[in-house]
Order: C-alpha cells, then sequence, then structure tokens
C-alpha cells in the first residue's frame, strides 16, 4: 500500500494528464520529439507587419485556426486543446471533468482589429473617440466582442467545454501564472476540497501592441538575422527574451483518487514555493533573495534536501537580468553543486510563452523525468563566463531524473517554484 | 463556538466616491437618506461615482513610485494601505514580510490621447496595422505597460508596502473578488497562512472601464436612479463607481496573539457559475443562500448587485422571496466597482456587525428597515455577467 499523504500529512498530488502546445507543435509527441531533437520553433513574424519594430521574430502560434483572430481566441484554443489532451490522457471525460479550473491566461483587453472597426463603423458624428466606441458599442447585438474584454470569459467557456466545477478561477502572476495555476491546483487538493483539479497555463497574446510594450521596456531579444539563434540562455551574448504563445495543462488529483480509479501515475506534484520581490517593478533584488528564499521555500514544502534535486528546468529566459539573476540564486542554494547540476532552458527553443511558460514547462518536466532524456539548452556556443551552469548545452542529454526543481519569475516581483518527482516517495 | 483557526477581519481599507476608510464610510452610510456623490456631466450619458479628493502621500510616500502607476494602481495600493494600517501591520517588518497577498484586478488605463490619435488616423489609412507600428513605437510611454499590467497592482503593494509573503492575483470581474476571499479565508482554515491581504480596485474614469461594460449594453444611461429602480429605464442598469476595498484576514489566534482588535469573523464564503444562458441563475443564487448557512432571525444583506437587469432582478428575487433578509444595495451610494465589489460587500458587513446596528435603508422604495444588533451579515455578488459569490459575516 503506498503512503498516500506527504511529509506534511497532506494528501500527495499526483498528475494524470498533460497537454502541451508551443510554436513546435501540438500535443506532447510532437513536442517532445522536437524538444528533444534541439529544434527550435522561432521563426519570423508574419501575423502583423514588421515596419518599424526592432525585434522582428517571435514563438508565435501561427498554425492554428484561431491564430489571426486575436488574443482571446488565441488563448481560448491553446487552454482548450492542451487541457483536452490533459484530461483525455487522464482518461477522463473531456466535457466533464468534475472538479475545479485554474487558468494562467494573459489579461485581456479590446484588440485594436476591433477598435479600428468599432471606430470606423460610424463616422458620422462629431464626437471624440471615446464617445463614438461608446456610442457603437452599445448597439452591438452579438456578446463576441464584448467577452474578448472580460477577464473571466475564457475560463467560463472552458468550464462549459470541459466541465469544470464550480466559480473557475483566473490568475495572472505574469510570466510565473502558470505555475501559480499549479500551485493553486495543489493547495486546493492538499485542502481536501476537492480530488482532482485542472490548471491550465495558455497564452495567445503576442500582438503588435504586446510585442512593442516589451520591446520599449528592452526586454526583447533583437537578433532577427537567425530566428532559431536568437534565444540563447545563459550565453555571453544573449540580449533579452523572444516572446512566444503556447498553453501547458496538467491533470492534478490526490494520488489516492487516482490509485483508487486506476489512473496512469505520470508524476508527482511534490511541493510548491513563492516569495514576492520588493525592490523593482521589473527588475530582481541584487543579491536575489526573494528568489532564493523561493526555492528554499519550495525544497521545504516538497520535504527535500537540496542534494535530492536531480534537475532544474530553469526559468532561463534568455535576457541579461533574469539569467545572472537566476544563476545567483541556484549557486546560493545548491553551492558548489550547482556546476555538475544539469540546468537547462526550454525557452532556447520555444521561447518565453508568459503566461503559459510555468506550466508548458511542468509539463516538460514532467516529461523529462518519464523519458529519462533531459531536452538542451540550445544556442549555447558562447558560455557567459560569470554563470557556470551545466546548461545541457545543444544536444539532448540521457539521464536519469528523479526529481525537477522548475523556476518561474516575473515581472512585479513573481517567484514561482514548482518541484516535481517522478515516484511518489 | 469560535475556534483558534477561525478566520477573523482585523483591518479595513475603503476608498469610494463617499470618502476613505471604514469610520467615515460607516458615518456616511449610517446618515438616513443619504445622497449619492454623483458625476453626471463627464462621461454623459453615463453617471458614475467618482473618486474623492485623495493626498496620495499619505499612504504612497514615494513621488517615484505614484508617477510608476496610474490612478487604478495607486488607488488600489492606497486602499491595501489603509487595511495595513487598520490592522496595526503597516510597517511591521515581521508580519509585512511573511503576510500573504491575493489581489483581485482587471487591467490597468490605456493611453487615451495615443489611442483617439490613431484612430483619427485609421479614418484614412487602409494600413492600419502598420499605422498601429508607427505610433505604438513611437507616442507609447514605456513604462505605461507595467501601470497596465493586471498584477502589477500586488507588484506595487509589495513595493510600497513590503508586503511579500506571496502574491498572487486573480482576474475576472466580481468572480475575482469572490474567489480572492474565498482562497484566502480557506488558506487560512486550512493553516496554510496566518494573515492575509486581499482586495480589489476600480477606477471608472477613463472611457475604456466604461467601454467594457458598454460593449454588451451593460451601462444604464438617463436620469440616476436607486440600484433597485433601474429595470425599464434608458440602457442596462449598472452605474458605476471608483473605489477600492482591501482587507486584512487573519487567523483567530493570530489575531488575539498580537492582541488585535477584531471587526468580525468572516464565516462561509460561497461561490458559483450559472449557466445563465441556459437560465440557472435563480437555481444558482438559491444555492449559495442555502450554502451560506445562513443563521435563525432577521438578516441584514450587504448586496453587491450592480443594477444590470437579468441579474438584479434575479437576485431581487431571491432576497425578497426570504422575508427575513433585510438587503442594502449598496451600489446605489457607491457605484458598482467590478474586482473590488465583493471585498466592499464583506467589509461593509464587517462594519455593522462590529457597530452592533444595522444601515438604514439606502433606497426607501425597495429596501426594508432592520431593527435591532445584526449578529451576522451577509454579503453578495451576483457578477453583472457572470458569476456568483457570498459570504455570512459573523460578530466577532
Amino acid at each position: 500500500m503506498a503512503n498516500l499523504n506527504d511529509h506534511m500529512g497532506r494528501p500527495i498530488v499526483a498528475v494524470t494528464g498533460i497537454g502541451v502546445v508551443t510554436s513546435l507543435g501540438v500535443g506532447k509527441s510532437d513536442n517532445w520529439a522536437a524538444l528533444t531533437s534541439g529544434k527550435s520553433g522561432i521563426h519570423p513574424i508574419t501575423r502583423f507587419p514588421i515596419d518599424q519594430l526592432n525585434t522582428r521574430i517571435s514563438g508565435m502560434v501561427d498554425f492554428l485556426p484561431s491564430s489571426s483572430k486575436g488574443a482571446s481566441p488565441l488563448t481560448y484554443e491553446l487552454a482548450e486543446l492542451a487541457g483536452f489532451e490533459a484530461v483525455t490522457e487522464a482518461g477522463l471525460d473531456s466535457r466533464d471533468f468534475g472538479g475545479p479550473l485554474f487558468l494562467a491566461s494573459p489579461p485581456v483587453e479590446l484588440d485594436w482589429a476591433e477598435r479600428f472597426s468599432l471606430y470606423n463603423s460610424d463616422k458620422d458624428k462629431d464626437d471624440t473617440a471615446a464617445e463614438r466606441l461608446l456610442r457603437v458599442a452599445r448597439s452591438l447585438k452579438e456578446l463576441d466582442i464584448f467577452e474578448t474584454t472580460q477577464f473571466g470569459s475564457i475560463a467560463d467557456r472552458l468550464a462549459d467545454r470541459l466541465g469544470t466545477r464550480g466559480l473557475p478561477i483566473t490568475l495572472s502572476t505574469a510570466c510565473a501564472s502558470g505555475a501559480t495555476a499549479i500551485q493553486l491546483g495543489v493547495e486546493a487538493i492538499r485542502r481536501g476540497e476537492c480530488d482532482r483539479a485542472l490548471s491550465i497555463g495558455a497564452d495567445g497574446s503576442a500582438t503588435a501592441e504586446a510585442l512593442i510594450r516589451f520591446s520599449l521596456l528592452s526586454a526583447l531579444s533583437t537578433h532577427n538575422d537567425i530566428p532559431e539563434k536568437a534565444s540563447k540562455p545563459f550565453s555571453k551574448e544573449r540580449d533579452g527574451f523572444v516572446l512566444a504563445e503556447g498553453s501547458g495543462a496538467l491533470v492534478l488529483e490526490s494520488l489516492e483518487a487516482a490509485l483508487a480509479r486506476g489512473a496512469t501515475v505520470l508524476g508527482i506534484l511534490r511541493g510548491c514555493g513563492e516569495k514576492a520581490d520588493d525592490f523593482h517593478r521589473t527588475r530582481s533584488k541584487p543579491d536575489a533573495s526573494p528568489a532564493i528564499a523561493a526555492v528554499r521555500a519550495v525544497l521545504a514544502d516538497a520535504g527535500l534536501s537540496e542534494d535530492e534535486i536531480d534537475y532544474v528546468n530553469a526559468h532561463g529566459t534568455s535576457t541579461p537580468e533574469n539569467d545572472k539573476m537566476e544563476h545567483l540564486s541556484l549557486s546560493t542554494v545548491f553551492g558548489e553543486r550547482i556546476g555538475s547540476m544539469p540546468v537547462s532552458s526550454n525557452k532556447s527553443m520555444i521561447g518565453h510563452t508568459l503566461s503559459a511558460a510555468g506550466a508548458v514547462e511542468a509539463a516538460f518536466s514532467l516529461m523529462t523525468m518519464r523519458e529519462s532524456v533531459i531536452p538542451p539548452t540550445i544556442n549555447y556556443d558562447n558560455p557567459d563566463p560569470a554563470i557556470v551552469l551545466d546548461v545541457v548545452p545543444n544536444k539532448k542529454r540521457n539521464a536519469e531524473v528523479r526529481t525537477v526543481l522548475s523556476n518561474s519569475f516575473g515581472f512585479g516581483g513573481q517567484n514561482t517554484c514548482l518541484v516535481m518527482a517522478r515516484e511518489p516517495v | 463556538m469560535s475556534s483558534p483557526r477561525d478566520v477573523v477581519i482585523t483591518g479595513i481599507g475603503l476608498v469610494s466616491s463617499l470618502g476613505e476608510g471604514p469610520d467615515a464610510h460607516w458615518q456616511k452610510l449610517a446618515q438616513p437618506g443619504l445622497q449619492p456623490v454623483l458625476e453626471a456631466a463627464r462621461f454623459a450619458p453615463y453617471t458614475v461615482h467618482p473618486l474623492p479628493e485623495i493626498d496620495w502621500n499619505l499612504q504612497i510616500a514615494k513621488r517615484g513610485d505614484q508617477r510608476q502607476m496610474e490612478t487604478w494602481q495607486r488607488l488600489g495600493t492606497y486602499a491595501a494601505g489603509l487595511a495595513l494600517d487598520d490592522a496595526g501591520i503597516k510597517g511591521n517588518d515581521e508580519l509585512c514580510t511573511t503576510m500573504d497577498m491575493v489581489v483581485a484586478a482587471g487591467g490597468g488605463e490605456r493611453d487615451e490621447a495615443v489611442d483617439a490619435a490613431i484612430l483619427a488616423a485609421s479614418e484614412s489609412r487602409n494600413d492600419r496595422d502598420v499605422l498601429l507600428n508607427e505610433k505604438l513605437t513611437t507616442e507609447l510611454r514605456p513604462t505605461l505597460f507595467l501601470a497596465q499590467l493586471s498584477n502589477l497592482l500586488a507588484g506595487n503593494i509589495s513595493i510600497v508596502h513590503k508586503v511579500t509573503g506571496s502574491s498572487r492575483t486573480f482576474m475576472g470581474e466580481e468572480g475575482a473578488g469572490v474567489a480572492a476571499v474565498e482562497t484566502a479565508a480557506a488558506r487560512i482554515r486550512s493553516g496554510q497562512s496566518t494573515h492575509i491581504l486581499v482586495g480589489g480596485a476600480f477606477q471608472t474614469e477613463h472611457s475604456d472601464m466604461l467601454l467594457g461594460y458598454e460593449l454588451a449594453g451593460y451601462l444604464h444611461r438617463g436620469p440616476w436612479k436607486p440600484v433597485w429602480q433601474r429595470q425599464g429605464a434608458e440602457g442596462g442598469g449598472v452605474v458605476t463607481g471608483s473605489g477600492g476595498a482591501f482587507l486584512v484576514l487573519e487567523q483567530r489566534e493570530h489575531a488575539t496573539s498580537r492582541g488585535r482588535k477584531i471587526y468580525a469573523e468572516l464565516g462561509p464564503v460561497v461561490s458559483g457559475r450559472a449557466r445563465r444562458p441556459r437560465g440557472e441563475l435563480d437555481a444558482e443564487i438559491a444555492a449559495l443562500l442555502k450554502q451560506a448557512a445562513l443563521p435563525n432571525g432577521k438578516l441584514l444583506a450587504l448586496s453587491g448587485a450592480s443594477g444590470a437587469h437579468a441579474a438584479t432582478s434575479a437576485e431581487k428575487a431571491a432576497l425578497d422571496a426570504n422575508p427575513a433578509i433585510a438587503a442594502r444595495g449598496f451600489s446605489t451610494l457607491t457605484g458598482h466597482m467590478k474586482e473590488a465589489q465583493f471585498p466592499f460587500a464583506v467589509a461593509l458587513a464587517a462594519l455593522a456587525v462590529d457597530r452592533k446596528a444595522a444601515y438604514p435603508v439606502f433606497d426607501a422604495a425597495a429596501e426594508t428597515p432592520f431593527e435591532g444588533i445584526p449578529g451576522a451579515a451577509l454579503a453578495t455578488a451576483i457578477g453583472y455577467h457572470q458569476f456568483e459569490g457570498m459570504a455570512l459575516i459573523n460578530a466577532a
């Protein structure tokens, strides 16, 4: 009889379904094949004109029916695809999931396409732009445009589609959102509120305005010439992240409930840790103390010592700031051992999927353990001498991985870490 | 029977058109026949309840911090500061660095002038995507993005007030406020947290914030009316207000061990998602009323009803069906504050329980008097479009 409770007497949380979509493709098998062969999904932007733009590459998901329909429809489709794959793999009814939904998704706004179309549909009156939009808005007969502006609508539609229970939670902790969605699911199961939860991170918000906003903050890589080489975490010449889209979904289930129904346990969501940073809106405290505290918190929550982490799935954005700070936090917590621990960044291939990143990378972390293959950090041609890490350079590595630490750090001082394990104990 | 793991309310931070702070709100709302503060001209044909005069310096000491935010984030950061002050936590490093936070947030303000210029130019150009790139790359203020990001209200609260235990932002209109309070309470009850800052803010005095309702025709137009009396009037029934509400929720043992005043105990917090197009709203409200474990006898209810026709008439019918309930539709006096609506309702309910007195009717034509001491009060938020929630607030 397996132990069903963890070191703190809480129900152990198992993963019984995984779904993922990135610029590399739809579903786990396509993604895993590409990821382990070191293939990049970063490509030139074709969704909108690139005139005036300093960054002309991205990891957008351009092959879905909603890819050209705006941020809300695409985010919904990404979430639905990943959610469906995860629920189906778990062997549960994909129209009647029967547990709560935690959705990490980008903040929504009225898309420019709609703004232009509303504004230009009624040019007769001599009024301000704001007055005209409001006047046209109140005569609309359909709810489609309205729903793209409601922060709860994507989750509401998913709840309808997948049959989740109760009030769905839509959350944002910026680039840590996907990890927070998983954390909320874990916590709900640990509190005994539910036997299972569906955690999804999805982001289809790579619009021109989003790209320009990040660009104005100097956050994006401008290495446009060879798109697949632009994202180069931990490299000396890294110059920013690559904006990307994607989704990841996990079916979380108490180990007891999973075993009782004979489900295949794909891994264990062993711990969650977080710590907010009060230093600056976009920069981390120079001593990395909040990230360090988040890593220590997740180890404590997981009941593991530093020596018991086999692999780190890094946040590894490829920005000068993040990679330096992440290295500082890891070397502080793991000490000398960090030089010989594999630490790789999926973002070298898929870019930064923002609200989805924590969930996408948790999905890949679980697959890393199941497949005993560590995906590489590609484009690692010129290591940053200040960052001494085993980044699993350029080629996948076969390795037994029992435990993974997955980091997510975001604007607004968000630091969330997850620890996953292959086996319950 | 009180228990050490009860969730209690030890801090309240409020801002609305009526003023700021729990005392100011109590004094105003306790006046029979109080008239709302209205702004009918600036956004005509829409009326809004505007922000009062606020000295931001009182809660956001650094001008540099104030400049990094637009009004929405300032308002939320300010209201959060009021709650932390009220709970005796502000400035206490030990308590702030271990404090968790759940913020209910929408998005921040766009630059209306830039948007208007782009739209004006779009009238004579067909290459609108190129136009966008031209204007946005040159006219957008780089840090404005941070003032717009949903989770940066929480981020600013961390920076200004040093709340750094954890930081989570929930999105989704009234439902975000419900889920924030519900999750915070569940964390305390289960021992996952000892003290949590929870709340939200809404700044309606921006055309995009009105557009968020009006794309479905939800806003009331024409002469102002109390929230229960807008059925059949021009428009969709919602009158918005700027405001913010933050609560400090605390484990009872944690609060008593540091000798804090307790406003009230937060009882059951319940939530739901009626599939309204299928006609489930009436049954959902009835089910939530049942789950909220209402006490016997007369009950004061602080209703967050928005005025939206369908949702408000469903809520009114459900409350009217229980003659023991004396409802107070506070949107009559504050306007609808979206993500902040539910935390605001909980705060007003806690105040009434704490002061051992009910509010007078906010609308004599639609509400009934409540005599005696409210030993408990119900807080509701039935979303104008989706999501529902309630909480029962009990005497400390």
